[in-house]
């Protein structure tokens, strides 16, 4: 029997192709915009997490201060690394492949007529390693201008296009405060980076000079460092934190006056807030699912209207209550199952293209899939009970009357 | 549903009331109908409009459920039974013919035949055999196929009668069935319904305002104001 009120669904269906068009397109829409939000959002947060990686997915920060994400000048009390902290980091831990001093300041530097504030790092050749950053032009610095803290410089892509525009920039001098410095080395352009900011704009020279000339001091600020592939930064984190609590003599009852980030947590933090960007817009799409729903049961009421003669027939020929409430449930259902089939294909079209115009990977979730076909099924059956409820009711003798 | 004999009616109404309303709006649509049909007979029912013929076709019919009195159909009281109950009775005992045709439009004269075996729950094979035999009695098998929007006034009704055949009733109830139609096709629907009735002895209840037609049946019985004034055989009958 239900076979055969299956049968009887499609049959109506299909008497008013139309019609039952119009009454999917509802469903179409809600189930699509739920998908395409959803696999967009998706992406979006894999392009995140894929940008973070690309970043540095084995890259640790040692920070000095107990809590540098939560502001406040670093190292107000706190002592600072040295380059000896660092040598010890890079040279005694065997999960770390390679850490490299940093100490940086923001300043003006200036060429000819033309200057830019920008960020000056004093730090070696290994960042260039642990950074995995590739020259353009030039090459890294000389074993002896990092023993002698020679003036010299490699600058971001940036620097050179405000001071130099796209003339050569090596061998040219620039002045950064009162120090004077040879262009040696151009880094290829990364880009902005996942957080907006732009990778390319800084100035890098020995440490040495940079501490002499600049700074004043002999402090490092941050320790960059790439972890070994294959070891796991959990892992690390610990051999640093070990290690660092020893060199900076912190007893055992004290806290870490250092922190070291790993940049998968900021990974992890950026994909929560994609996630629910993403989870915002699918239930704005779940609204459009539910107007979908509301349609379903407008037309369906229309329809039970429009057939009363047809629902009157049945009755007289024998046909039950129950018989009658499941035929119209079920062409409700059939509807919104059959809109919702679309509405994936529509919504994984959607998201597709969707996609492609954000530059995003395209994946596909099948629980959402699955989700939002459920979805159009329940409503389904929710709004097509009251119109089908209706038709059942109905007086077979006055059925039969209505024109 | 059991079988009282032949001696005994297959239908039996006494004291049948049927009203619309109450107090001052009360309509008594039938008032008191005491009414016996046998196996077999051809019944019409006439009677001025708001005689109260409808209304007791449709009580017959198990359409509607009297006010009081008492319904025995085949020997068991009927009148009080719920409206699933009265669904079965129809679905099992009783085929409709209505003035208006009623088919499904877009739906060929087949399936629009098959759909009462549909709810009887035979299954699709047997179904469309019977569906064809109840046509070819009609004498329209060979339009199977074809929609009711392909086919004139009379081939529809007779699509309608098939209908009514099909479940194999043990009474056609018709409503104005020529109501719709000229002359020449009423005297087919009328040829066709006179058949049945004596060559498969099928008992025939019949509402129509038209003398001629009422001619084709044994037993004319004429209502005004919910009562049943006269009861006789037809002329042709007698």
């Amino acid at each position: 029997m239900l076979l055969e009120t299956l049968r009887l669904a499609l049959q109506a269906i299909f008497r008013n192709a139309l019609r039952s068009f119009l009454t999917v397109l509802g469903i179409v829409i809600g189930v699509g915009a739920v998908i395409a939000m959803v696999t967009v959002g998706q992406g979006s947060a894999d392009q995140v997490t894929a940008d973070v990686e690309k970043l540095g997915a084995n890259t640790l920060m040692v920070l000095p201060g107990e809590d540098p994400m939560g502001g406040g000048p670093p190292g107000t009390a706190v002592p600072m690394f040295s380059l000896r902290d660092n040598d010890a980091v890079d040279e005694q831990i065997s999960s770390v492949a390679v850490s490299a001093p940093i100490s940086q300041i923001r300043s003006r530097v200036v060429f000819g007529n033309e200057n830019r504030q920008t960020d000056v790092v004093g730090t070696d050749n290994r960042y260039f390693e642990a950074a995995q950053w590739e020259f353009a032009l030039g090459r890294p610095f000389a074993a002896a201008e990092i023993q002698s803290g020679r003036a010299v410089c490699v600058i971001g892509e940036t620097v050179r296009d405000t001071l130099f525009s796209t003339r050569d920039p090596l061998g040219e001098t620039i002045r950064i405060k009162a120090l004077s410095c040879e262009v040696i080395g151009l880094l290829k352009s990364k880009g902005a980076s996942t957080f907006g900011s732009d990778q390319d704009d800084f100035v890098i020279m020995p440490l040495r000079t940079f501490q002499r000339r600049i700074a004043g001091n002999t402090d490092v600020s941050v320790l960059y460092v790439s972890v070994r592939d294959g070891v796991s930064t959990d892992r690390a984190t610990e051999e640093i934190e070990a290690l660092m609590r020893q060199r900076r003599r912190i007893s055992a009852d004290e806290e870490d006056d250092f922190d070291v980030i790993d940049m998968k947590q900021l990974a992890t933090m950026l994909s929560g807030i994609t996630d629910i960007l993403t989870g915002l817009l699918a239930a704005v799409a779940m609204v459009s699912l539910l107007v979908g729903g509301i349609g379903i049961m407008n037309i369906m009421l229309v329809s039970v209207t429009e057939r009363t003669r047809e629902i009157g027939i049945r009755l007289a020929i024998g046909a039950q209550a129950s018989q009658v409430l499941l035929q119209f449930l079920v062409e409700a259902i059939v509807l919104s199952l059959v809109g919702g089939l679309i509405g994936v294909v529509f919504g994984l079209g959607l998201g597709f293209a969707g996609a492609r115009a954000l530059s995003v990977p395209f994946t596909p979730d099948i629980t959402i899939i699955l989700v939002a076909f459920a979805f159009s099924a329940a409503v389904g059956v929710i709004f097509g009970y009251f119109p089908a409820r209706r038709a059942a009711r109905l007086d077979p003798i006055e059925a039969l009357r209505h024109e | 549903m059991s079988d009282a004999g032949s001696q005994s009616p297959l239908i039996s109404l006494s004291d049948i009331r049927r009203i619309y309303g109450q107090g001052a709006t009360e309509v008594r649509a039938l008032d008191g109908i005491d009414l016996d049909i046998n196996e077999g007979e051809f019944v019409a029912i006439m009677g001025p409009s708001g005689s109260g013929k409808s209304t007791a076709l449709n009580v017959i019919g198990c359409l509607d459920s009297p006010t009081s009195g008492h319904y025995l159909f085949s020997g068991t009281e009927v009148a009080n039974l719920t409206r699933d109950q009265r669904a079965l009775l129809r679905r099992h005992y009783l085929g409709f013919v209505f003035q208006g045709y009623n088919l499904l439009s877009r739906t060929s004269a087949l399936h629009n035949v098959e759909l009462p075996l549909i709810y009887k729950g035979m299954r699709s094979a047997e179904r469309k055999r019977e569906a064809l035999l109840a046509l070819s009695m009609v004498g329209l098998e060979h339009r199977a196929k074809h929609d009711p929007s392909e086919l004139s006034g009379g081939q529809q009704q007779r699509v309608a009668i098939a209908r009514a055949l099909a479940g194999n009733p043990r009474v056609m109830l018709a409503d104005e069935p020529t109501g719709n139609l000229d002359t020449k096709r009423s005297v087919e629907i009328m040829e066709v319904l006179q058949r049945l009735n004596k060559e498969a002895g099928l008992t025939i209840v019949m509402v129509t305002h038209e003398a001629d037609m009422a001619a084709f049946a044994d037993r004319l019985i004429w209502m005004v104001d919910g009562k049943i004034e006269r009861d006789e055989p037809t002329r042709k009958a007698a």
